[in-house]
């Protein structure tokens, strides 16, 4: 490999990594934009996310999902689909219900109160998510190793170069994937925010509460629509994450993602749509060229001094300008 | 006085924030078609009435009827987002226009809860015709917009969920002279075409020229309620709010 082949292999690993990352960080932005809360049991949502999709393929029979023979079939496209549906809606409904049982009685508590509460359910998500991994089936060793790692299986093709056998730099069909599902995830959402009633109702609540209750919006409800939202990004992301990595564990997982996540959405400016898109993608690239041309131990130190700048030169990150889009 | 049910009554409201108490007994009435000033000094307890009548701040006591209905009383009432399509609806202190929306967004989200494009462009017409100048900034974000353009925007988003009543929080505050005529003007205009409005203002000459009948709150009580013209020439009035 050259020396811009390698480069332009490491812009492909960064910007699906990045992809994933901005998908989690869309959940942060978003929540935070309306009900000025860090969720930091986000990133454990997103870990819940990939036990329940590697769960699925054990009750589908895994054996038939892994056979290489069938990995380029459409059946598996839509197993793929089917997958970021499932842990979409579970995540979704995960965090909506997290929002009504915890943060919604604290709501007018004093912020620390709310992040510490917000730790917590971190804390108890990992739990389950160690529990989750200790049940006796086969995807997950037999519940050997609750907290050991658990393989996750190849859903696509992940041998074929589509730029072709010739070329050094490897695209394959699982990065396309992760654009493939995260593009049009971010595009609807982007519209979803503009143009439907409930969007219009997130905008308003996110810019003035109150005016917007004045307005006759049902604030309550905008804000379980928004962590729902949010939590279905990191469903998806989780999926997409777990057949990127073929791996899942019940607390790296989700504590590398959610601080990369997080780390992106206040680089973009923390309740910022746009901004956590274009963070997320960036942090993608800062650790796919940290681990290249640094050295792979001294990524996340890189990540977090890039965090540490932002918060000292620019706290309201690249995009956290007053007149830009906040949720 | 007529015999015609009141369209807005607080009957006896005592409401506040934590451990304080800022409303003690406050009662008033507003008929159809009338405008109705309520004035007083800061802190008087003038906005958290709106803001109870608005649904926002919760009854420790007392009830409030509007248009025959009981919507507040303590401990429950009727949610916030549901008075506005009822007709409930206030131009809240200090504007709280949406600084990110454009003009027309903020006055669409003032139609949020209607259902009917005729009627609604029907209504942003005459909010433009109201306040031509709204038209002319249609597409600028609206936290550009200086005090007084920010004031008939919020007046504007108001009229877009189409009011029974209007209840108005110091739309005279921080503006400059020349707009506060405007603004004064355009609300007589509103009443003229037939809706009744309740004015909070601490520009009490200017609020009780305008009205039909007007209160006086003093922490938390109702002290004076007259006809707007009596109260003008009241002395405790002028020499409390009038600077005479």
């Amino acid at each position: 490999m050259t020396e811009t082949e390698v480069f332009f292999q490491q812009v492909i690993i960064g910007l699906s990594n990045g992809m994933i990352i901005a998908l989690v960080a869309l959940g942060y932005t978003m929540v935070y934009g309306i009900v000025e809360l860090i969720n930091f049991a986000h990133g454990d949502v997103f870990t819940l996310g990939g036990f329940l999709a590697l769960t699925i393929i054990g009750a589908l029979g895994a054996a038939a999902i892994i056979d290489p023979s069938t990995l380029g079939d459409s059946s598996n496209w839509m197993l793929l689909v089917g997958l970021v549906l499932a842990s979409g809606v579970f995540c979704g409904a995960l965090n909506m219900s997290i929002d009504r049982v915890v943060y919604k009685p604290l709501r007018r508590a004093s912020k620390l109160t709310q992040l510490v509460a917000a730790i917590g359910v971190s804390f108890i998500l990992v739990n389950i998510a160690q529990f989750w991994g200790g049940l006796p089936m086969e995807v997950f060793n037999d519940g050997v190793s609750a907290t050991a790692p658990k393989d996750f299986p190849d859903v696509l093709d992940w041998q074929t170069n589509l730029l072709g056998e010739d070329s050094a730099i490897a695209l394959r069909v699982e990065d396309v994937a992760i654009f493939a599902i995260t593009i049009p995830l971010m595009v609807g959402l982007t519209l979803f925010v503009k143009k439907t009633r409930l969007g219009r109702g997130m905008r308003a609540t996110a810019q003035n509460p109150v005016a917007a209750r004045l307005m006759g919006i049902d604030t309550d409800r905008v804000i379980s629509a928004t962590f729902a939202i949010g939590g279905f990004l990191a469903g998806a992301a989780s999926v997409m994450y777990a057949v990127f990595n073929n791996s899942i564990t019940y607390q790296q997982m989700g504590f590398r993602a959610g601080m990369d996540a997080f780390t992106a959405a206040v680089l973009g400016g923390i309740g910022s749509l746009p901004g956590a898109m274009l963070g997320g993608v960036l942090i993608g690239l800062i650790r796919a060229m940290s681990d290249q041309y640094i050295e792979t131990r001294w990524t996340n130190v890189v990540v977090f001094g890039v965090l540490i700048l932002i918060l000292v030169f620019r706290p309201s990150g690249l995009l956290g300008l007053k007149q830009r889009e906040k949720v | 006085m007529s015999s015609a049910q009141p369209l807005l009554e607080v009957k006896g409201i005592v409401a506040g924030y934590g451990s304080v108490e800022v409303l003690h007994q406050v009662s008033l009435e507003v008929r159809e078609g009338e405008i109705v000033s309520l004035i007083g000094g800061n802190g008087a307890g003038k906005s958290t009435t709106l803001m109870c009548t608005s649904g926002v701040v919760p009854l420790r006591a007392g009830e409030i009827w509007f248009a025959g209905k009981r919507i507040a009383q303590a401990g429950s009432g009727v949610r916030a987002d549901l008075l506005v399509p009822m007709g409930l609806v206030q131009v809240p202190e200090g504007r709280r226009i949406f600084p990110r929306m454009t003009v027309l967004e903020n006055l669409m989200m003032g139609a949020y809860t209607r259902n009917d494009p005729a009627g609604i462009a029907k209504d942003l017409e005459h909010v433009y015709q109201l306040f031509d100048i709204l038209k002319t900034r249609s597409s600028q974000l609206g936290g550009t917009l200086s005090g007084g353009e920010q004031q008939m925007l919020a007046i504007g988003r108001a009229i877009m969920s189409r009011p029974r009543l209007l209840m108005m929080d110091e739309p005279s505050m921080g503006i400059a002279p020349l707009l506060v005529a405007r603004i004064f003007e355009a609300v007589r205009e509103l009443n003229r075409e037939g809706l009744t409005i309740l004015l909070v203002e601490q520009n009490a000459r200017a609020a009780l020229k305008l009205s039909k009948r007007g209160y006086v709150l003093e922490t938390g009580r109702v002290t004076l309620s007259d006809d707007a013209d009596k109260l003008l020439v009241d002395p405790r009035v002028r020499e409390a709010y009038l600077g005479d």
